[in-house]
């Protein structure tokens, strides 16, 4: 099945589900299915959804979530947020991104990881914390650092 | 077999929760997995059931297994209801979390669950209302608005349909109650949503989850589908957010559930008037609403008896940051800053000095120790240039640099900023600059345009450290009183009082080394 048709494909269900303010929901779907939204899907859901392709446009560029690229194989989303500055955050921060070659907010140019920040997980009580890919890591030092850089490099 | 509780909350499983588990299964134990008990110094917590009941030993790991099963372990603390962390709280709210399985609906009504709603649906929906008023119940998600009052408002207004609306997108950093009750004992939350739908009339309710939440996403919506035929013909359904803070305001929310960006609308009208899709529509925090099946359950005096001045009942404190015993502590309001963070929290993690506090999120004050007497009030933090919010404390040692910590307020600020309302959008990139001169001690001199020869009033010296420090009060100033919501309107919050209380920071004022001599 090509892109298109599978993209097609999720935005009937959509139609048929009958939801009232589908769009977000919609476009986590193809994301989770597809891994970004390729701008392809833009014509077909503003169709669907009788809205513009302004209007879609405008909510996938609104929501940080919403990737418009291919991801990289793995993702560190590592916290900035107050409770983790002040368990050390930023030192983490630094030596993180020093480890794996890739800048905070962009991804390594091999595609294999990219560091992105997140403001809070919910664990403020055990920072630094980040999640890697779906797991979440909580009191990183630099002995985590390690743990993590040869997880995702693998 | 053995009887074994371990958590399976995000946090306990951050902290390896998840292979202790299993270890426990591999030795040939039952284990059940339920929320976190709430204190994550003695995380990953396993509690063996015995016939003096659950005895819990923590922090511990797979390998610790055997040592533990044979009560051996030195990490031994016995009943979690007698650790001094514990057996001072109240827990209204937070009874059940991390003691029963979250998505068991025996365990639920095994442990009190229902007698809430089985009590509103035995009272007309006025009576409802009127038993929330009197308990006092305030809206926990930080505004502090009556929640009886609110609901009184979609009660009254004629439509052909109504909402419920659980605003569960915590985004504050040192906050994570609305995470923990969603994990650890979400039917408390259905509860809470279908009494609110009697009391109002609504007939569909939405919760708005942070995609940051993954495990809360799950519980819930597994929740929601093993509970539907005891809230039948209410129905309810998650909505997951996509990594915007601003989201948090209840407007921007109903943007965004809406399928749209989510921009901030203007108030009135208010969103109990016309709410979700211009309908009447009753939004509450999570602890709101999870702390109403408590005041239909016990009656509302039960609640209001515990509390201090106008608030009334308990908040679920969650202490968090730099902090020996981080966690969440629910108790009545009135116990001290000073309390909450010393005795309980046991101060900071690194051994150092408290320096400063941050009460209420990325959007409240900053807080030094010489505070610390602030009961845990609405009203008092207000009159103290502060705000509960949702009640997350971040402790922060001496290594601080508070110029730093307001300069990320406003870099937050500007991340978050939905772009609607100009002092927010704008103000907040202003504000950033404004601090870094300030910081870096280069004011700003005369531009391009101050030059230009046509421009013979323009000054042309340069600003002087003061004055840029007043222009940051005016822009503040502005932003408090211009901004369209607390994104915008509460950033000064954390600014001004790094500024009033830490001047020293801002190379103004004296040094702090001095200031002790």
């Amino acid at each position: 099945m090509t892109q298109t048709a599978q993209i097609q494909s999720i935005i009937d269900r959509f139609v048929h589900s009958d939801q009232r303010g589908a769009l977000l929901p919609l476009l986590h779907e193809i994301q989770e299915e597809l891994g970004f939204i390729a701008p392809g899907a833009v014509p077909l859901i503003a169709d669907a959804l009788l809205i513009s392709r302004a209007e879609v446009h405008g909510v996938i560029s609104f929501y940080p979530d919403f990737r418009t690229e291919p991801p990289a194989r793995h993702v560190i989303k590592l916290c900035r947020a107050e409770s983790c500055q002040a368990r050390g955050g930023a030192a983490i921060e630094a030596e993180l991104s020093h480890h794996l070659g890739v800048a905070m907010g962009h991804a390594r140019k091999d595609g294999q990881v990219a560091l992105e920040p997140v403001y809070c997980l919910g664990l403020c009580a055990i920072g630094p914390n980040a999640m890697v890919d779906d797991r979440p890591v909580a009191r990183i030092d630099s002995a985590a650092i390690g743990r993590i850089a040869g997880e995702v490099e693998a | 077999m053995m009887r074994i509780f371990v958590s399976k909350d995000m946090a306990s499983v951050a902290l390896g929760a998840d292979s202790l588990a299993e270890a426990f299964a591999s030795a040939g134990c039952e284990v059940v997995r339920t929320g976190s008990r709430g204190l994550f110094a003695i995380e990953p917590l396993a509690e063996v059931e015995t016939d003096e009941g659950r005895i819990a030993y923590g922090p511990v790991g797979p390998n610790d297994v055997s040592a533990v099963l044979d009560g051996s372990h030195p990490a031994r603390i016995g009943r979690i209801e007698d650790h001094p962390f514990f057996s001072g709280q109240q827990r209204f709210t937070f009874a059940r979390c991390g003691v029963t399985d979250p998505l068991s609906l025996s365990d639920y009504a095994a442990h009190g669950g229902w007698k809430g709603l089985e009590t509103a649906l035995g009272l007309s929906p006025q009576a409802v209302v009127d038993a929330v008023k009197a308990s006092g119940l305030r809206g926990r998600g930080g505004a502090g608005f009556p929640t009886g009052i609110k609901w009184q408002t979609v009660l009254d207004a004629a439509a052909d349909e109504k909402f419920i609306i659980c605003n569960a997108d915590e985004g504050d950093s040192g906050t994570f109650a609305d995470r923990m009750l969603i994990e650890g004992d979400p039917f408390c939350l259905i509860e809470g949503m279908a009494i609110a739908s009697h009391a109002v009339g609504a007939s569909h309710g939405y919760i708005y989850i942070r995609s940051e939440y993954p495990s809360a996403i799950a519980a819930m919506r597994e929740a929601i589908a093993r509970s539907a035929t005891k809230i039948a013909p209410f129905t309810l359904e998650v909505r997951v957010g996509a990594g915007t803070y601003v989201c948090g305001e209840e407007t921007a929310l109903l943007e965004s559930i809406e399928g749209k960006r989510g921009e901030v609308r203007a108030k009135p009208p208010l969103p109990a008037v016309e709410g979700l899709f211009g309908r009447p529509t009753v939004i509450n925090n999570v602890l709101s609403l999870a702390a109403v099946p408590f005041i239909l359950a016990e009656g509302a005096q039960a609640y209001a008896e515990v509390g201090f001045g106008r608030s009334r009942g308990t908040m679920p404190v969650q202490i968090a940051g730099n902090v020996k015993n981080g966690g969440l502590y629910e108790i009545g309001f009135g116990v001290t800053l000073g309390e909450l963070v010393n005795q309980i929290g046991g101060g900071t993690a690194s051994g150092r000095p408290v320096r400063a506090v941050q009460v209420g999120g990325p959007l409240g004050a900053y807080f030094p120790p010489s505070m610390f007497h602030l009961p845990f009030d609405y009203e008092a933090f207000a009159e103290a240039g502060g705000l509960i919010g949702h009640a997350g404390i971040t402790v922060f040692d001496d290594t601080v640099d508070m110029a730093h910590m307001a300069r990320f307020a406003m870099e937050f600020c500007a991340v978050e900023s939905c772009g609607k309302c100009t002092p927010c959008r704008i103000g907040s990139t202003r504000g950033t600059e404004l601090i870094d001169r300030i910081v870096a001690k280069a004011p700003r001199a005369a531009g391009t345009l101050e030059t230009l020869p046509q421009m013979r009033n323009a000054r042309t010296a340069a600003r002087s450290h003061e004055e840029e420090i007043d222009l940051l009060r005016d822009l503040c100033d502005t932003m408090k009183h211009g901004s369209l919501c607390a994104l915008g309107g509460f950033t000064p919050y954390p600014v001004l009082s790094a500024l009033d209380h830490f001047p020293e920071d801002f190379g103004s004022g004296h040094a702090l080394t001095e200031a002790a001599e």
